[in-house]
């Protein structure tokens, strides 16, 4: 498997080049912000009428990680879908899709900002995880350790190239957006460069996930 | 025939002015259809269109709008509304003149809609805008006459296309509508007349008196053009002087940047501390008009300056016109040209100045061009369809319509006219639904059918956005630059955001002529101080670059034949006899490709005089294939002559790279994913109406509120490979940016004759490609590699790469 390997609190994790996170020891497979049905809730706030195949887009890597892994936990760190009408507005398929995935182990579905309340879909329904050593929640919060969150999009630049990344520090992992229509804040704005300690990095994904100093 | 009014006369005569034949000629067509005017600016062009307007005025009965002037330009609206007042008072004519472009005043604007002047004059967006308001009759009622000026220029882009659609809507609220063009020179009037038409009434074609020869020449320098570079500083002196024997020049640039270094360099060695001035598109408006503002009153004795210049006001006082750097294109030159000496009856005076070598040879393939009255010309093809869903939501924003009367609406415009109801039909789905192969939207559909057949819009709120989002010119993503102050600091320009992210605090950079240091980003603004000294980086601006026409680069491939060239200067011509000695000059009929080592790459340099897109095309293809081989090609760039490729792995057998057919072949699949599709699918997308570029909360903060364009095109291409906007988006690729149809006349040139020669080092001809903007990065294995070594190298400097985690 190409990741890149790394200790967080005394985990040994891997960083997908797809912008999952794979925990080895426990088996377990963390992916972050996959905004599932954001075509629809765009369209329905007005907005036009985007390619609506993201969903399966976004569900085909997973899947694909879930196999290469072979995973037997898997962590959704909220905002999983872009919001919870747009959950429920899946197409039947997509929603089967889903079922389908959460059937074969065991799914914990993080509740995010965008989807406080994803309802009707296998797996379980938590605020934050905690998982000794580690902890996993939507949202970073201050002074933590061994934390696992998402949220911010996080993406990074080497060389000209711009992707998104995974940030570490010794107290904290932020994951990059999963999903397929998700934009990226820079690892140099302030609300990641002042959440983030100064000897941070930024692992960027991509066909080789590649660690560098965290751009500020 | 239109009879002149006895004031109109009197005027003339009172000014000692008879009309100019052309002028009469169009009084006696007043009441045609269409009639297109060619004159030589300077020749009483605008006042040939508005004179029977005038005519028909003069006896104060006409209620409401009369004539409409659309120019490209707003600068030239307002021009034209001053130019005009003072002779209409002086007529003492009972008429309201006003204009109308996108900085009206709203509260000037809604009044023009509810009580429209007799004339308005306004830009192609800004009447695309008036026709999509419900209350379009009533603001158009009573229309009588269209003028539409500098009809050249607007033909050869989508805002033309987006004119004749408006111009079709207005045609079906005023049946009787006139149609005059303004022309300057063309290669083909006759395609002109057909774009400007109703289709299929007739036009005719009036020809003024083009004037006397221009006077054009080579600037001579003491000191020989650089082998390389489009700065034409080794000019500078000889500018100079030029300045100084003229009243005033017009120093015309193919790019922005280019026109930033060299206005900067001018103004290093104004040792007279003589007025200057620039002008270019990414100057803020401020900046422009006061430069305009000291041009009209003459108060400049040059201005430096990019196609934004092309057109428009008149500066009588221009006595000459430079052009630095080739000119690309022989029809454009003459244009250019044509902006010296707005009198009738002197001749233009320019001179060219080529940037480097190559250019020599460049510029006198066009001198000879233009002596010969050679124009040149490509014919743009039927009407682009995201321009035509673009009007079908701009339609919807007016009213329920049936798809019946917009299909025979829009096919009145010549550009449209063959446009196969099938096509229509896919662009009025793709509107409505989306038209995506998994029907995702019943519930939120654009357009919605009404039961009596109509369409409309299914939110009236979006003609909000709709209308924010209406334009057919495409900007790339510009960060306005504003000088740091406590409170809002003087807006400078813009500059790209790829280019703003390359800098960082303490930077400096050139905007306007000034040096300026970059001190952050606030609100999606860059903030800058003054800043002179220290070597400032270029900004870069991915602006048009025009690609050297077919019949030029021809002309260039037979000069360089020649045995000795006694009419280059000896620098140029030793510099092509020293490329003949250690390697060999491009021939019309053969393709010569150099291979050679160069700072740790291999590269490979193919001369195909295909024009700058069609040796773009032909990297990307190149390229692709040498990433299949396991080359590890890392990059690429394209001129008007040649493609330079570098890569990490030598090329040890280059014949099957070559393989013309196997080219062809690839096209499809290459065609799919490389970053110039990616552009082009980025332009239809935002023009048909997928992609907004503006949205009511617009973007605030550094959060990239959408993902990119990139992303929509991939998903389409994996799971909706035939959807309309791929259509488009190839369709356009491959006549603009991909320009194929070069590659395979330079194919049949050639006749499979292909030199290829492996050389000890960079040949004479090959090392002006190093100094090229626009290098192209193949995002492959070669540049995997080079990431990962970089990233090893910043760890291990950081010391991160030891640290425990």
């Amino acid at each position: 498997m190409t990741g890149y390997d790394f200790p967080l609190s005394g985990a040994q994790l891997t960083a997908l080049g797809s912008g999952a996170l794979y925990w080895p020891d426990q088996n377990l497979l963390c992916v972050s912000d996959l905004h599932l049905g954001k075509s629809e809730r765009h369209a329905r706030r007005g907005g036009t009428t985007l390619p609506p195949y993201e969903t399966q887009e976004t569900l085909a890597r997973l899947e694909a990680d879930l196999n290469q892994t072979q995973a037997n936990t898997v962590i959704c760190l909220g905002d999983s879908f872009d919001d919870d009408s747009a959950a429920r507005a899946l197409p039947e398929a997509e929603k089967d899709k889903i079922a389908d995935l959460a059937s074969r182990c065991r799914w914990i579905w993080i509740t995010g900002n965008h989807d406080p309340a994803p309802a009707n879909l296998p797996g379980e329904l938590h605020d934050s995880f905690p998982l000794a050593p580690l902890t996993f929640r939507h949202i970073a919060e201050p002074d933590t350790s061994g934390e696992v969150s998402g949220h911010y999009h996080p993406k990074a630049k080497l060389r000209g190239a711009t992707r998104p990344a995974f940030l570490l520090d010794q107290h904290r992992l932020i994951l990059p957006a999963y999903g397929t229509y998700t934009g990226g804040l820079r690892s140099s704005d302030p609300a990641l460069s002042t959440l983030m300690a100064p000897k941070a990095i930024a692992i960027l994904t991509g066909p080789r996930p590649l660690a560098i100093p965290m751009p500020r | 025939m239109t009879v002149l009014n006895v004031a109109i006369t009197n005027w003339f005569t009172s000014r000692n002015w008879t009309i100019h034949p052309h002028q009469k000629m169009m009084l006696d067509r007043a009441d045609d259809p269409a009639t297109l005017l060619i004159a030589p600016t300077g020749g009483g062009k605008t006042m040939a269109g508005f004179l029977p307007t005038l005519a028909e005025l003069a006896d104060g009965q006409h209620q409401g709008l009369h004539t409409l002037y659309i120019s490209p330009l707003k600068a030239l609206a307002a021009d034209i509304k001053r130019n005009l007042r003072t002779p209409v008072d002086e007529m003492d004519l009972p008429m309201r003149i006003d204009d109308r472009t996108g900085d009206t005043p709203q509260s000037r604007k809604k009044r023009q809609r509810a009580d429209p002047p007799h004339i308005l004059l306004t830009t192609p967006e800004s009447l695309a805008l008036l026709t999509s308001y419900d209350d379009a009759a009533r603001t158009f009622a009573g229309l009588q006459r269209v003028v539409v000026d500098e009809i050249h220029a607007l033909a050869e882009s989508k805002r033309g296309d987006q004119l004749m659609l408006a111009l079709a809507r207005l045609q079906t609220l005023c049946p009787n509508l006139r149609r005059v063009g303004l022309s300057a020179t063309v290669d083909d009037p006759q395609a002109i007349a057909q774009f400007l038409a109703r289709h299929p009434d007739s036009c005719e074609i009036l020809q003024a008196d083009p004037g006397p020869t221009p006077d054009i020449q080579m600037l001579e320098t003491t000191e020989a053009p650089p082998w390389a570079g489009g700065g034409a500083a080794y000019s500078i002196p000889a500018v100079m002087q030029q300045i100084k024997a003229h009243n005033t020049t017009l120093i015309f640039h193919n790019t922005r940047a280019q026109a930033e270094i060299f206005f900067h360099n001018l103004w290093l060695a104004n040792e007279d501390a003589l007025p200057i001035g620039i002008h270019h598109g990414s100057l803020g408006r401020e900046q422009r008009d006061r430069v305009e503002a000291a041009m009209v009153r003459g108060d400049l004795r040059a201005i430096v300056c990019t196609g934004s210049l092309d057109l428009g006001l008149d500066w009588g006082d221009v006595d000459l016109v430079i052009q630095i750097g080739a000119p690309k294109n022989v029809k454009r030159l003459v244009q250019r040209i044509g902006r010296a000496n707005h009198s009738y009856n002197t001749p233009s005076k320019a001179l060219l100045v080529p940037a480097n070598r190559f250019e020599v040879v460049e510029c006198r393939a066009a001198l000879e061009a233009v002596r010969e009255g050679d124009l040149d010309g490509e014919a743009r093809g039927s009407g682009p369809r995201d321009v035509l869903c673009q009007h079908i939501l701009i339609a919807a924003c007016a009213g329920p319509f049936h798809a019946d009367d917009l299909f025979a609406e829009m096919t009145s415009a010549g550009a449209f006219a063959t446009l196969p109801r099938a096509e229509f039909d896919a662009c009025l789905e793709f509107c409505a639904t989306g038209g995506y192969a998994l029907k995702a939207y019943d519930k939120w559909q654009r357009l919605l059918q009404r039961p009596d057949g109509r369409w409309q819009l299914r939110d009236p709120r979006a003609t909000q956005r709709i209308r924010m989002n209406l334009g057919t010119i495409q900007d790339t993503d510009t960060l306005k630059v504003r000088l740091k102050r406590s409170r809002g600091g003087k807006p400078l320009g813009e500059i790209e955001e790829a280019f703003a992210a390359t800098l960082t605090p303490g930077d400096t950079f050139l905007i306007g002529g000034q040096t300026v240091r970059y001190e952050g980003l606030r609100d999606m603004t860059v903030e800058v101080k003054r800043r002179s000294g220290k070597m400032p980086k270029i900004a870069t601006f991915s602006g048009t670059k025009f690609a050297t026409s077919t019949q030029l680069s021809s002309r260039i491939l037979t000069l360089l034949q020649q045995d000795s060239w006694p009419n280059l200067p000896n620098h140029t011509a030793d510099w092509l006899m020293l490329q003949r000695e250690v390697s060999k000059l491009p021939q019309p009929n053969r393709l010569l490709i150099e291979s050679f080592p160069h700072q740790d790459h291999p590269h490979l340099c193919i001369y195909g005089f295909a024009g700058r897109n069609a040796q773009q095309t032909l990297g990307l293809l190149l390229t692709k294939r040498m990433e299949e081989m396991g080359l590890d090609p890392l990059g690429f760039v394209a001129t008007d002559y040649a493609t330079m490729i570098w890569g990490l792995e030598t090329l040890t057998d280059p014949e099957p790279l070559f393989d013309i057919a196997a080219l062809r072949d690839g096209l499809d699949g290459w065609l799919g994913e490389n970053a110039v599709m990616k552009r082009s699918f980025r332009g239809c997308a935002t023009i048909a109406g997928l992609i907004e570029r503006n949205t009511p909360s617009a973007r605030k903060n550094g959060r990239q509120a959408t993902f990119s364009s990139d992303i929509l095109y991939d998903t389409l291409r994996k799971y909706d490979p035939d959807h309309l906007m791929l259509q488009i988006t190839r369709t356009e690729a491959l006549r603009g940016l991909v320009d194929f149809g070069r590659i395979e006349d330079m194919i049949t040139r050639i006749q499979g004759n292909i030199d290829l020669l492996h050389l000890p080092r960079i040949t004479p001809l090959a090392a002006p490609l190093l100094l090229e903007m626009g290098k192209v990065p193949i995002k492959g294995a070669g540049l995997e590699k080079l990431l990962e070594k970089e990233a090893a190298e910043l760890m291990q400097k950081s010391g991160l790469a030891n640290l425990p985690q």
